[in-house]
């Protein structure tokens, strides 16, 4: 499993991609995304999704459950 | 270079030329005659109670001196829309209502991007001397774009002032950066001291990799709101204060936070309106919360000018906002546009632009000064409120029918203070009447005893007048402060001689909304 972003969701506000501490967001064309074989939760690093906790509006960085866990911790 | 030092571009008055204003200015030297204790040197004028350090910091700087408002322009650039906390005033969905329109995305720039818009909106408008990052979001969540752009910017156009606008939560990590990059002016958006009451302005702060909610998140915010603000005046960087008055929530405890902030060396205090039309989606405004009224806001405003200065000229500018205050020249300068222009910075230009500004801006207070010594012996206790229909330049300039928005000017045997400005929709367009007719601007000038104009047809004129409203075009291209004190004085002969009655005026709507070109 990974998270990912909801395109539809997100303002391109930024806020995400600077806290993530696998690098695993990027801005295409003014989309953000996460690259689920780099994401890892988080676990081992904080105790909350930082996407997650970061993003302004609820509901758009969210599990993405077609992704099968590549790096858990 | 010629076209751009030219004064009247800005509404200077038609009929006198720069130089006979300039003799005018330097024939009469300092003038104590202003009466109730106001020094008449011109330099002086607008000066307040701030002490002159503070005062030749602030003086160019439009967002900060009411004064420099009528002649100095700025630019916010769109670099930073992250944020670390969730107001239930805005709604990052469409914007930041309190900052941008809601629903136009700000179009967002790079640090290149945006230093490069900086620098062609210099070499276009000689008067734009202060940048800011002000959003839609939180400058110092994305500081590495914020101080980027910063350099840029010092890199080409070292004149310009910079400035920047924060939520303060993670301002104390960056203070020293900020002292290091000349960073001269910094805002904190401040709306409580009280974490009870902040647990109902903010949900969440995203703070130390976690979310915080309720009354913790708010403990945490405001001491990293005052911790920053102290650090920031012990290193003689000015702080304005940013209060949003929320009524029914934080309006009498404002006055709380204004001791606070003051005391802690905050020198201007900004309380603003809150805007919550349910259609920006906000918390509040989809619960109804109402703005307060302006009589409601003036009403705090005046409790809390014993403490300190208070701002009263803020029109809530889009976080891209471009121009003089009052104006919005940001549609000139999209990304494309500013792309292609050839952009020269031309300082030496710029500066001798400055210079005539300031000249005029000490003729301006000369000549109020003058007026206001004419009613030194005047002992009468009644104050009136005049709206002024103005495209800036300190003058009486704009017709009745073109105007966007009216300056709002208090005047008593004290003299003429200015205390705020209401925004209303065109009354005439393309030589007809609006469809609302003239009822929304009479509901916005309805505690003014008098509207100054440069011209009004006699329409509307009539409607004011039923409403009890005076509309004036004796002052046209005259003086704002000089023709409202004048005005005041003429007002007081015929209340004298019977001729009209004072009556007190009643309250009046705040417009809604950020402030953008119509």
């Amino acid at each position: 499993m990974a998270y990912k972003i909801v395109a539809s969701q997100c303002t391109s506000c930024s806020a995400c991609e600077p806290e993530c501490p696998n690098e695993a967001i990027s801005e295409r064309r003014g989309v953000f995304m996460i690259d689920p074989s780099k994401c890892t939760e988080c676990i081992g690093h904080f105790d909350v999704p930082q996407c997650v906790a970061v993003c302004p509006v609820d509901g758009t960085c969210v599990i993405d459950n077609s992704v099968p866990r590549a790096s858990a911790a | 270079m010629s076209k751009l030092l030219q004064l009247h571009d800005f509404g200077a008055p038609g009929a006198k030329s720069f130089e006979a204003l300039r003799a005018g200015a330097a024939q009469s030297g300092c003038s104590t005659t202003g009466g109730n204790g106001k020094s008449g040197c011109g330099s002086a004028a607008g000066q307040g109670d701030l002490p002159p350090e503070i005062w030749e910091k602030v003086k160019n700087h439009p967002c900060y001196s009411e004064q420099a408002h009528h002649h100095f322009a700025r630019m916010h650039v769109a670099v930073a829309p992250a944020c670390n906390i969730q107001c239930n005033y805005c709604n990052r969905k469409y914007d930041c209502a309190n900052e941008s329109r809601p629903g136009v995305v700000s179009e967002k720039l790079t640090p290149e991007q945006a230093a490069r818009k900086v620098i062609a909106v210099a070499s276009t408008i000689p008067q734009m001397t202060v940048l800011g990052i002000a959003g839609p979001g939180d400058a110092l969540a994305n500081p590495a774009k914020t101080f980027k752009t910063f350099e840029l910017v010092t890199a080409t156009a070292p004149d310009i002032k910079l400035c920047l606008s924060t939520n303060g939560l993670m301002l104390p990590d960056y203070v020293e950066q900020i002292a290091a990059m000349n960073v001269d002016h910094v805002t904190i958006t401040i709306n409580m001291i009280d974490p009870e009451i902040g647990a109902q302005i903010y949900p969440w702060i995203f703070y130390n990799h976690r979310r915080f909610t309720g009354v913790e998140a708010s403990k945490i915010l405001s001491e990293r709101q005052l911790l920053g603000l102290e650090m920031l005046t012990a290193r003689g960087i000015l702080v304005k204060v940013n209060s949003v008055m929320i009524p029914g929530i934080n309006d009498r405890h404002l006055i709380e936070v204004n001791k606070a902030v003051k005391s802690r060396g905050a020198f201007l205090h900004n309380i603003m309106p809150l805007i919550s039309e349910p259609e920006h989606g906000t918390v509040f405004g989809l619960e109804g919360r109402r703005g307060p009224s302006a009589q409601e806001l003036k009403a705090l405003q005046d409790d809390c000018e014993g403490e300190m200065n208070m701002m009263r000229h803020c029109r809530q500018c889009r976080a891209d906002a471009v121009g003089l205050l009052g104006e919005d020249r940001s549609a000139e300068f999209t990304t494309d546009k500013v792309m292609e222009m050839e952009v020269e910075y031309d300082l030496a230009a710029r500066q001798a632009y400055q210079a005539k500004v300031e000249a005029e801006r000490d003729a301006i207070a000369l000549a109020k000064q003058r007026e206001l010594a004419t009613l030194a012996d005047e002992t009468a206790t009644i104050k009136i409120q005049v709206a002024i229909a103005t495209k800036g330049g300190g003058v009486i300039n704009e017709h009745f029918g073109h105007a966007h928005e009216f300056q709002i000017y208090e005047v008593s045997t004290a003299g003429a203070k200015f205390i705020g400005h209401r925004r209303v929709d065109l009354y005439c367009e393309g030589g007809y009447a609006s469809e609302t007719g003239i009822e929304p601007i009479l509901k916005a000038l309805n505690d003014c005893t008098a509207v100054l104009v440069a011209k009004i047809g006699l329409c509307p004129k009539d409607s004011l007048a039923g409403a009890g409203i005076e509309a004036v075009e004796d002052y046209a291209f005259e003086y704002i402060e000089q023709s409202v004190i004048a005005y005041f004085k003429d007002y007081l002969a015929r209340v004298g001689k019977s001729e009209i009655r004072h009556v007190a005026r009643g309250d009046a709507d705040i417009r809604q909304g950020a402030f953008v070109a119509s």
